[in-house]
């Protein structure tokens, strides 16, 4: 039986909904899983902290909310400090470098991965895709959602004409991804 | 549009709408209910029909009346506080047996309460809130896909008894995104107006079948119809006086009330085995009341969930059966008592009854469910 | 020659008659002006729908043998803008009074002729709530007595037209129910233009304004109407106000066009459409 929770959380305007949307969106759409995806909402959602949570099962999802993740992508020290502590042992934790500074007493039995993810899309010359450089980092690492299934959510959710540079961010994650789990 | 997507609650009840006729939206902003409006500002004017932002939505409630005698499938939906508006007109459209569908997409309350979480408590107001006698139709989804489905149902049960119908969705499924299937125009079966049988010289408007339901022509169908708020007789001409009253009034209730079983719609779920404990749950939370009984059934206890889909009018038949079975039942809502007083009234001492409720603002833990029924069945009844 | 039938009788719903109003009350007169325009005006009489919310002028409806609605107190233009809206082709006429238009109904009458939907509406002002028995209503002048003004009103009335005209009405006249040749060709000019339309009818109750403020019979208020009404055509609707004891300007003081809701819904559609 597989069953996932997911956060990904951040501050407003990151792309963090829209992040856990196509994590949804590629499980259930394209990798036909049963998914429940929820946010927050409200002035938090355009500002602060902000969180969406994502299920993903092989079975039905009676209660739709995450409650202990099994993965969480940190976007702002904000959240770190909201959703980054007391993870279960065996937890993915992702983080951007950049913007989140971690404690190393919170990583014991953590799978934790960081990237600049914020960086990286600003060398692409869009800041808005860090999250899709994220979401991609999440693939390669997790594996939760297939790799076609994302880029398929992706591209049927993103503007068109803004496809190209979204493929290029999160295949720019997935290779991070490789780099960092070589490492490991 | 059809085919599978990854769409909210919200977007869902007015693609429902869509798929069940609905070409004419009037609403008025409020949150959680705001995407149905946005939804369909989007799509109704790309497929013939009307979007409309009224002013109010006392507004919004009277102009789906007035497009409904104007021959358009017609909705609104909102929360709570436009919901309280609303009950003014849908009293309207009850006495006048306009079909309509209204959402009420609920979260906490009362008054404006929280705009963005969820809570379950304006079920009694669907229920009871426009003033005087009458039975209404109420339906309650517990996920994005039910709130597709139930708002073709809500159409189509507005159409068959001619009366206002309830969709009581709530903040949690409006704002949850889950995989919807949204089925092509032919595989969706419309119920029609219920157009008269007779010419307009033999046609009297509020003459009423079997099941006293009425037909009507639509305004410009050349019946020269009078429809008025005030009680009416069977020509729909006011008639002040207690004969008239009493004879429109309890049509009007028989029309549900005797029309129950047809109208009733329900789910069990580890129901077979006639279980000892049962939950009696709705709409979001008959979710994690779900969760709680798979884990309770895999400690070997013997509980079973009785999902509403037909909130109103109460299965009365149904829950009375099960209390006669079961040991105890609880009623799992996120408000302070309410579904739970018709279980209680409805069981009439069969069976010791207990309501799990929540004030809002979140959706019940399985946990605190299966706290709240420990603590239950050790102190007994209250 | 006897005549048993009035000319009329086919138009009204005969087997509701006699009517509720009192002896000299003018709604009759506006109804009758309401039958007469429509007979002039070559509308498929099938076609004519009369909507009112509640009040002695929210009956009207209920006596025309046309397809008719009577809707909860001052809701007969929300209504009106749905059955408008479903289906164009409908001529849609509210009869309602001040109260019920101005009082609880006035947010839906600014905003429906802000959008200039597609209605012709006539409002027959008999500065009080007449059904109810003569309470205050926003159109009773500055001193009037009323049920519940009985010292003397003291708050400031509405100007009907006034208020019609800047919300954006694009037909808007005032007349008495002494003008009935005026008020009859008023209101077929009104139902055939496209737009939204008001008429303010300065009329009588007899039984409650009337009797309050020793305004006399019936036949009184009519000679009032004549010595005190003075025809403005034009005339800027801000100067229009009516006081006791002022003289009441009637005319056509509004006939302008401007797209509908309708005519500017259905551009917006056909655009999509081309730019799919």
């Amino acid at each position: 039986m597989m069953h996932y929770q997911i956060r990904v959380s951040g501050f407003g305007g990151q792309g963090i909904i829209l992040a856990g949307y196509i994590i949804g969106k590629g499980a259930s759409i394209y990798d036909r899983s049963n998914v429940s995806f929820t946010q927050s909402y409200g002035p938090e959602a355009r500002g602060g902290a902000c969180s969406s949570q994502v299920i993903i099962s092989s079975e039905e999802i009676d209660y739709p909310h995450v409650t202990d993740p099994d993965a969480v992508i940190i976007m702002s020290q904000a959240a770190y400090a909201r959703y980054g502590k007391n993870l279960k042992p065996g937890t993915f934790l992702l983080t951007d470098s950049d913007l989140v500074k971690v404690d190393p007493e919170d990583l014991v039995n953590i799978k934790h991965f960081s990237i600049q993810a914020t960086k990286f899309s600003e060398d692409l010359g869009k800041k808005i895709v860090a999250n899709i450089v994220m979401l991609g980092f999440f693939t390669g690492i997790t594996e939760m959602v297939s790799r076609e299934g994302m880029l398929k959510a992706i591209e049927s959710t993103v503007p068109s004409k803004m496809f190209d540079i979204n493929k290029t961010a999160f295949e720019k994650g997935l290779q991070e991804a490789e780099k960092a789990k070589v490492a490991v | 549009m059809h085919g599978e997507f990854f769409m909210n609650g919200d977007i869902a009840c007015a693609e429902g709408g869509i798929s069940g006729g609905c070409r004419l939206f009037a609403g008025y902003p409020i949150t959680p209910a705001t995407e149905i409006a946005e939804r369909m500002s989007q799509r109704l004017p790309k497929i013939g029909g009307v979007f409309i932002q009224m002013e109010d939505e006392i507004a919004s409630m009277n102009c789906i009346l007035g497009a409904s005698w104007g021959g358009v499938k017609s909705m609104t939906a909102t929360s709570g506080p436009g919901f309280s508006l609303m009950m003014e007109n849908l009293g309207l459209g009850v006495i006048t047996e306009t079909p309509c569908v209204l959402v009420d997409v609920q979260r906490g309350s009362p008054s404006t309460g929280l705009p963005t979480l969820v809570g379950q408590a304006d079920m009694m107001q669907a229920r009871w809130g426009s003033h005087g006698d009458y039975e209404i139709i109420a339906i309650s989804p517990w996920s994005p896909q039910e709130a597709y489905d139930f708002t073709i149902k809500a159409f189509n049960l507005s159409e068959k008894y001619r009366t206002p119908v309830l969709v009581m969705t709530d903040e949690a499924v409006g704002h949850m995104t889950e995989k919807v299937t949204i089925l092509p125009e032919d595989k969706i079966v419309l119920e029609p107006r219920r157009k008269p049988p007779l010419p307009p010289d033999k046609f009297k408007l509020y003459s009423y079948d079997e099941k006293n339901i009425p037909w009507a022509p639509n305004a410009g169908d050349g019946y020269r119809i009078h429809v008025t708020g005030l009680t009416h007789d069977e020509r729909g001409y006011p008639v002040v006086n207690a004969e008239t009253q009493n004879k429109l009034v309890r049509r009007l209730v028989n029309k549900i009330r005797l029309n129950e079983k047809e109208i009733a719609d329900y789910k069990g779920f580890y129901m077979d085995d006639d279980p000892e404990i049962v939950i009696v749950s709705y709409g979001i939370t008959a979710r994690p009341s779900l969760s709680v009984v798979r884990r309770l059934r895999k400690k070997g206890m013997k509980i079973g969930l009785l999902k509403l889909n037909v909130v109103w009018p109460f299965p009365e038949d149904v829950i009375r059966k099960i209390a006669s079975i079961a040991t105890s039942m609880f009623t799992v809502e996120n408000n302070l008592g309410q579904v739970s007083i018709e279980v209680e009234r409805v069981n009439f001492g069969r069976c010791p009854c207990f309501q799990i409720g929540h004030a809002g603002g979140e959706i019940h833990s399985p946990e605190e469910i299966i706290k709240e029924i420990e603590v239950s069945l050790k102190n007994g009844h209250r | 020659m006897v005549i048993d039938k009035h000319p009329m009788d086919d138009w009204l719903r005969k087997d509701r008659i006699p009517h509720i109003w009192c002896p000299s009350c003018g709604i009759g007169i506006v109804a009758t002006c309401y039958i007469d325009a429509l007979r002039a005006s070559g509308i498929d009489r099938d076609k004519a729908t009369v909507i009112s919310g509640i009040g002695c002028t929210g009956r009207i409806p209920g006596y025309m043998n046309l397809d008719s609605f009577h809707t909860t107190h001052g809701r007969a233009l929300p209504f009106a803008t749905g059955i408008k809206l479903a289906n164009p082709e409908l001529n849609v006429t509210i009869l309602s009074g001040d109260g019920d238009l101005f009082a609880i109904g006035g947010n839906h009458f600014i905003h429906a002729a802000r959008r200039n939907i597609d209605l012709t509406v006539i409002c027959v002002n008999n500065f009080t709530y007449g059904m109810t028995g003569g309470q205050v209503a926003p159109t009773t002048p500055m001193k009037a007595i009323s049920a519940t003004s009985p010292y003397g009103n003291f708050e400031h009335p509405f100007n009907l037209v006034h208020v019609a005209s800047a919300a954006g009405a694009i037909y808007v006249a005032r007349w008495t129910t002494l003008h009935v040749r005026r008020l009859r060709n008023a209101i077929l000019e009104a139902m055939t233009k496209r737009g939204f339309s008001f008429i303010e009818v300065i009329s009588p109750c007899p039984t409650s304004y009337a009797r309050s403020n020793k305004l006399g019979t019936g036949l009184d208020i009519m000679r009032f109407y004549q010595q005190r009404s003075v025809i403005r055509h034009g005339f800027d609707p801000a100067k229009t106000d009516i006081t006791m004891s002022s003289e009441i300007i009637v005319g056509k003081f509004v006939d302008s066009e401007k797209p509908t809701f309708t005519d500017n819904y259905e551009e917006y559609c056909k655009k999509l459409k081309e730019n799919k």
